[in-house]
């Protein structure tokens, strides 16, 4: 099971009775007895990216977590052929921070969307997702359940909107319509140095008010907000997705400083400067801030209406004495 | 007699026909040009920002906005028309767009209307040719395509391929690589070479520059060659760098010059374009694409005696009265040549006819010169026996003169 914690208020805790205490007691050490042991075991955050080839996809899941984690990476050629079918590769790595493990695993779509005939390119990405959840809850059904469930579900989908400057185009709606209620969807603008700063600002309004038309509910969704703290932090970022990024893996050299970015005739882009794109404000948003949130809203949120619709169907499912489910690979 | 070979003569003065390039000049100038241009590709590829940069006109403006700014759910073929006028020169320039091409979720057959919409300006002009009065034939065929590739940087889309391989015998396809500033030039060449070999793998015939006897100008038709397909920007922002007023796109990294040979290959496209080979392009669409719907589409006609195609104008024919036609036609060639012959035949009698009148009055004005010869000589005969009767008369006399003398003399 993935941990849960709630936010920490420093001070009174309030209780159901609201009793104020006489002394330190220390129960406030329980945050750093958590923090140990989320050290020792490590967690597990598994990504999905979702968009037609060539929109840079890869290269900034690279950038995200600054290591090699793609599956182009992994052993696949640069210039492989567009698949004739919607393919699923998940490719998982470890990653360590600061003493702290994380599993990270890369869900990419290959072939989506660049059919001729793009109809129900999403029914296999819906299926995987569904997948995941199923895998999960025959886990949590059986009679002697693992110590520590492995965790394949989907917690974040990156869906990369084509910076044609207009408008979505149809799939991305239909797409985002039909997945915004089992996963949560988190809409970037690929490429972003494909348009100028009005024109970015521009699509970017456009691109909201047909999400709004579309009623899609994009993470972080309004309906889950707990409190006023969060809604005004999450109103930010709505107000700013979907966020214009640019992805690069290479080195360049600016006013003495090393940077990742992209060279050109007439400048270099640099990723990390929040004037040339908003790179800076995803990863801060998809991993300083609310990483752990996405993993709870997929687990408390998503997975529970997948079990609670599978409950009820069918009469429910029946336990399993015994366990034969595999470990998903490292 | 006629010679099959021609003979190249020098001339021994000038003449004055070298100022036939001139006279077509200006007939041409006078009448005006026409050029019809297709552009086709996703939305939001930059199409419409291509062209206003192209011609450096506002042909889709605020007011009338390129079809990106309108949805469409189907693809539709759309053209407007803008009269440009530079240097006392007009051209008529008609863009056919195709909106709503690809954008769907389900792309299949998005090129039939644009298959459809060629075919239909190569029937109209086959009708117009096929009229009894052709004084007035609008061409409006599509010359050239402008096919855009989106810089995805891997390689072209199924749908790129499945239409370039339909129309690359109806029209000639000029690929582009839109928006060409989103990559590095590193990322350019490598998508440039991809392209260019999947284009070869699935044996797509793109329009070629034709080769000339000119070294300087193949010199750089294989630079041009070597470029393709070419990577454009377009903009209809100007903008100030370094004191110079350009074209360009302002990013907060720099500004990228459209008409910078080192940023796009934009100058090349409008150079090859609209200064070098719009000519050619309108030659190769009516001598090699025209001329191949034609044959194929008068075959279908003869041979099947059932047309599918719908069409108007005098090509509903059935194949028998095709063969009436036909036949007529050989007969009337046949009395044609029946004609000459006995023309010939007639002219070469009366030539014989003459020369034997020429000949017969020869002989009779030699028969009369030797007549009168002979009467001159008869009468100078005359003449000179009547002397000589004369003189014998004389003579006669003076004897007898004398012999009366003579007898005078004795008595």
């Amino acid at each position: 099971m993935g941990l849960v914690h709630g936010h920490a208020h420093s001070g009174s805790l309030s209780s159901g009775g609201g009793s104020t205490l006489l002394g330190y007691i220390g129960i406030d050490t329980i945050i750093e007895q958590m923090r140990k042991k989320t050290m020792k075991t490590g967690f597990d955050f598994n990504i999905m990216v979702v968009g037609h080839s060539g929109l840079g996809k890869s290269t900034l899941v690279n950038t995200l977590f600054k290591s090699q984690v793609s599956r182009r990476s992994a052993g696949w050629a640069r210039d492989e052929k567009i698949p004739k079918t919607i393919e699923i590769k998940a490719v998982s790595h470890v990653l360590e921070e600061g003493g702290v493990k994380m599993k990270l695993t890369v869900v990419d779509t290959p072939g989506f969307g660049d059919q001729i005939n793009n109809d129900n390119c999403w029914e296999p990405i819906s299926k995987y997702i569904n997948e995941q959840y199923e895998k999960f809850l025959k886990e949590e059904v059986n009679i002697t359940r693992k110590k520590r469930i492995p965790d394949t579900r989907v917690h974040c989908c990156l869906y990369f909107i084509s910076p044609t400057g207009h408008s979505l185009r149809q799939l991305d709606v239909e797409f985002m319509k039909r997945l915004s209620h089992s996963v949560n969807i988190i809409p970037v603008i690929a490429k972003s140095d494909t348009m100028t700063i009005e024109e970015r600002q521009e699509f970017k309004q456009r691109v909201r008010k047909e999400l709004e038309m579309g009623g899609i509910e994009f993470y972080p969704q309004k309906e889950f907000d707990e409190d006023m703290e969060d809604k005004s932090d999450n109103d930010k970022i709505r107000e700013a997705m979907p966020f214009a990024v640019v992805g690069s893996d290479k080195e360049y050299q600016v006013n003495g400083k090393r940077v990742l970015g992209r060279k050109t005739a007439w400048g270099i882009v640099e990723v990390e400067n929040p004037n040339h794109c908003e790179f800076a404000l995803l990863r801060d948003f998809l991993i300083r801030s609310h990483l752990q949130d996405l993993k709870e809203v997929t687990h408390n949120i998503h997975y529970e209406t997948y079990r609670a619709k599978r409950l009820n169907e069918n009469g429910g499912l029946h336990p399993i004495s015994t366990n034969d489910t595999q470990e998903s690979n490292l | 007699l006629k010679s099959s070979v021609v003979l190249q003569k020098n001339l021994e003065g000038y003449v004055g026909f070298a100022n036939l390039p001139n006279q077509v000049y200006r007939k041409s100038v006078k009448r005006g040009f026409e050029f019809t241009l297709m552009v086709v590709g996703e939305s939001g590829l930059g199409k419409s920002t291509l062209i206003n940069s192209l011609f450096l006109t506002d042909l889709y403006s605020p007011e009338y906005p390129g079809p990106s700014h309108r949805i469409k759910k189907t693809v539709q073929v759309e053209q407007s028309k803008v009269l440009v006028k530079e240097g006392g020169v007009q051209l008529l320039l008609t863009i056919v767009d195709t909106p709503g091409f690809g954008d769907a979720v389900d792309n299949s057959n998005c090129w039939q209307p644009v298959i459809d919409y060629i075919d239909s300006k190569f029937e109209d002009y086959l009708n117009a040719e096929s009229r009894v009065n052709r004084r007035q034939m609008p061409d409006s065929r599509v010359q050239c395509c402008l096919y855009f590739i989106a810089p995805s940087g891997h390689g072209l889309k199924p749908l790129d391929i499945e239409f370039m391989k339909r129309l690359h015998e109806k029209v000639n396809i000029i690929p582009l690589i839109a928006k060409a500033d989103t990559m590095t030039p590193e990322e350019c060449q490598q998508f440039k070479r991809q392209i260019m070999k999947e284009i070869q793998e699935h044996k797509i015939k793109i329009y070629e520059f034709p080769e000339t006897d000119d070294e300087e100008e193949m010199k750089m038709i294989r630079k041009i060659k070597d470029r393709l397909p070419l990577a454009v920007v377009g903009s209809n922002t100007i903008i100030e760098v370094n004191g110079k007023r350009v074209r360009g796109r302002q990013y907060p990294w720099g500004v990228a010059e459209v008409e910078n040979g080192e940023h796009c290959d934009f100058t090349i496209l409008r150079n090859m374009l609209i200064r070098t080979h719009m000519q050619d392009l309108k030659d190769v669409t009516n001598n090699v694409h025209y001329e191949n719907y034609r044959s194929r589409k008068l075959a279908a006609v003869t041979y099947n005696g059932v047309d599918n195609n719908k069409n108007k104008g005098q090509l509903t024919k059935s194949p028998l009265a095709q063969m009436e036609e036909e036949r007529r036609e050989h007969v009337s060639k046949m009395k044609k040549m029946e004609q000459e012959m006995e023309q010939v035949f007639e002219m070469k009698v009366k030539e014989k006819l003459q020369k034997l009148r020429d000949s017969e009055a020869e002989l009779q004005r030699r028969h009369e010169q030797m007549k009168k010869n002979l009467e001159a000589q008869h009468r100078e005969l005359e003449e000179k026996r009547r002397q000589h009767e004369e003189e014998k008369a004389n003579w006669e006399a003076q004897q007898r003169i004398l012999e009366q003398q003579k007898l005078d003399a004795s008595r």
